[in-house]
């Protein structure tokens, strides 16, 4: 299974220029809403057309401008799960699921039956889609998808339509039934906890290009650009200035870290706000904190500091769990260590 | 009273209504499919246009096409033995023509309604072009398309200008009630029109009322109590 997107497209103040190829599994494309992501799905499944470029999935041309191929939507096989579902609201459950077949009454009715069963809507057939929580909508949508047998599962925000609160619940039920599809998948999300869960890769987009692209484990442990520090949510980035071998100067937060093998086209620093330490005296890798405030979340604190060396007025995050800033020692002088650092391009 | 205009008047909308109707939803389904913007404007400027023309501007064109001295009019005549002006056929031509311009404008708004995503999952869903129009678009733009054809049929009931043009004033044959009040009225007899006024009145209010029926009806798929 592969699929491979070469596509062009121009609008009048967007510019739309992806390419990318997958290779059998999982791929989750993060990226702002307007950044093209759904954009990008639509042209692969071939109901918006592409300016130029190239299109293959499985050996199969789908999209070729420089031959004249554009093979209309309905042969592409190509199962697209809309944002909002785009259920048929005219058509009960069991209607939507078996819009697309093409067998027989009979050997329809018994397909559908199988899936309403196998995707847990066994009493829900009779039901129009207003009539269904978004959590079956959502079941009827996939159910409608798979019943079609498509070569390549296309998600467009898969829980952009639900309540919030019902969603960790619904992201476990989703991937358990997008199991019994063996194909491959891509999933478009704005949510980076989404494509953490679901996708071995992850393609990032912005402003219509790919940015980085890689194995999700790795990009959200190390990433290394400037924009996929961004898009993994990391809040402390500075530009610096590379001092020696092993010393680098974040001129930000007028601050010099010291590691091994800087390389040399490390032009941003990035902490992530998860990684200082609390220590209680001034050390390597270590700020002495000037407070700036403390936000009360949920189930953290977040600390905005600013060096006390530096004459820098760049604010760092830090965030700390209830308990362990509740313990701290109230001394005069805070330090903080950093345990771990991003040297990005 | 004589019924006959009441009579005339319901057979001409009637047979109107059922040929604009569907004149109408072709003619929705063609401009909405329309890949350029250019063709769309002129072509839909020139179906709406009976709507503002002058109804005696859609008669004179309608002489000019059917009467007997023209081509179309001399080739009815010579080889079918068909004579359309000045006869009832004309009141429905005329109608037809006048009120065609509202079930269009209808059925194009309901049809440009329909949620693009749903044509488009129905596409990536494999169903045919056809399959979308008929399963999906129709149903879900059939309010509004009822709602078009109920003022189609009253604008066919109230047609005046070009009907006088081309269909005349024949008693029995072509005077339908918006005629036989102006022949009423033109003859001093303003009693005699009382009758037709309150039946134009009542069955136009009639059709609207079925009209906003079928546009609360509309709403039938979405305001469904959802089970939870």
């Amino acid at each position: 299974m592969s699929l491979e997107v070469n596509i062009k497209k121009k609008f009048r103040d967007f510019n739309l220029d992806v390419s990318f190829q997958t290779n059998g599994e999982y791929l989750g494309i993060l990226g702002a809403s307007g950044s093209g992501k759904s954009l990008t799905l639509k042209c692969i499944a071939g109901v918006e057309t592409p300016d130029e470029g190239k299109i293959v999935l499985n050996k199969r041309v789908l999209y070729d401008s420089q031959n004249n191929i554009n093979i209309i939507p309905q042969s592409r096989n190509i199962g697209y799960m809309f944002q909002n579902y785009a259920l048929f609201p005219n058509m009960t459950a069991e209607e939507n699921i078996g819009v697309g077949l093409k067998l027989s009454k009979k050997e329809k009715r018994i397909k559908v039956k199988e899936l309403l069963n196998l995707f847990r809507l066994e009493d829900m057939g009779h039901k129009y889609p207003a009539q269904l929580s978004g959590g079956q909508q959502q079941r009827v949508a996939l159910a409608r998808i798979i019943a079609y047998e498509p070569d390549v599962l296309l998600l467009d925000e898969p829980f952009s339509a639900l309540d919030s609160r019902l969603k960790s619940q619904l992201h476990t039920d989703f991937f358990d039934m997008l199991k019994l599809y063996k194909g491959e998948v891509l999933i478009v999300t704005h949510s980076k906890e989404e494509v953490y869960r679901f996708s071995e890769n992850l393609a990032l987009i912005e402003n219509g290009t790919i940015t980085g692209f890689g194995k999700t484990k790795e990009i959200f442990e190390h990433p290394k650009s400037l924009s996929e520090a961004k898009m993994i949510g990391c809040k402390n980035i500075s530009t610096c200035e590379i001092l020696s071998d092993n010393k680098i100067l974040c001129r930000d937060w007028g601050l010099v870290l010291e590691t091994e093998s800087i390389p040399l086209n490390c032009k941003y620093i990035g902490i992530p706000s998860g990684n200082f330490e609390i220590v209680n005296e001034p050390g390597i890798n270590t700020i002495e904190c000037k407070l700036v405030n403390v936000i009360e979340e949920i189930n953290e604190y977040t600390i905005l500091f600013k060096n006390n060396k530096g004459n820098e007025n760049s604010l760092l995050y830090f965030n700390i769990n209830k308990e362990t800033w509740d313990k701290k020692k109230s001394q005069d002088i805070l330090y903080l260590k950093i345990n771990d650092f991003y040297l990005l391009q | 009273m004589d019924w006959s205009p009441m009579l005339i008047s319901l057979k001409t909308a009637s047979v109107s209504m059922v040929i604009t109707f569907f004149l109408g939803i072709y003619a929705a389904k063609l401009v909405v499919g329309m890949k350029s913007d250019k063709a769309r404007i002129f072509i839909d400027g020139i179906l709406t246009l009976p709507l503002v023309l002058p109804p005696t501007v859609v008669g004179f064109f309608i002489l000019i096409i059917f009467g007997v001295k023209r081509p179309v009019g001399r080739f009815l005549l010579d080889f079918l033995s068909v004579k359309i002006v000045f006869s009832w056929t004309a009141t429905v031509i005329a109608a037809v023509i006048v009120s065609f311009p509202l079930m269009y404008r209808s059925a194009r708004g309901a049809l440009e309604q329909v949620d693009k995503n749903l044509i488009m999952a129905g596409r990536t869903l494999g169903m045919s072009e056809r399959g979308i129009f008929w399963r999906v678009m129709m149903p879900l733009a059939l309010p509004g398309i009822a709602s078009g054809g109920v003022l189609a049929f009253a604008r066919a009931l109230g047609e005046f200008g070009a009907t006088a043009m081309v269909a005349g004033n024949i008693a029995n044959k072509t005077r339908t009630l918006p005629l036989a009040i102006y022949a009423e009225v033109a003859a001093g007899n303003m009693e005699d029109s009382y009758g037709y006024v309150a039946l134009v009145v009542i069955i136009s209010f009639i059709v609207l009322s079925l009209m906003n029926y079928f546009t609360i009806k509309g709403s039938k798929y979405t305001d469904k109590d959802v089970s939870k």
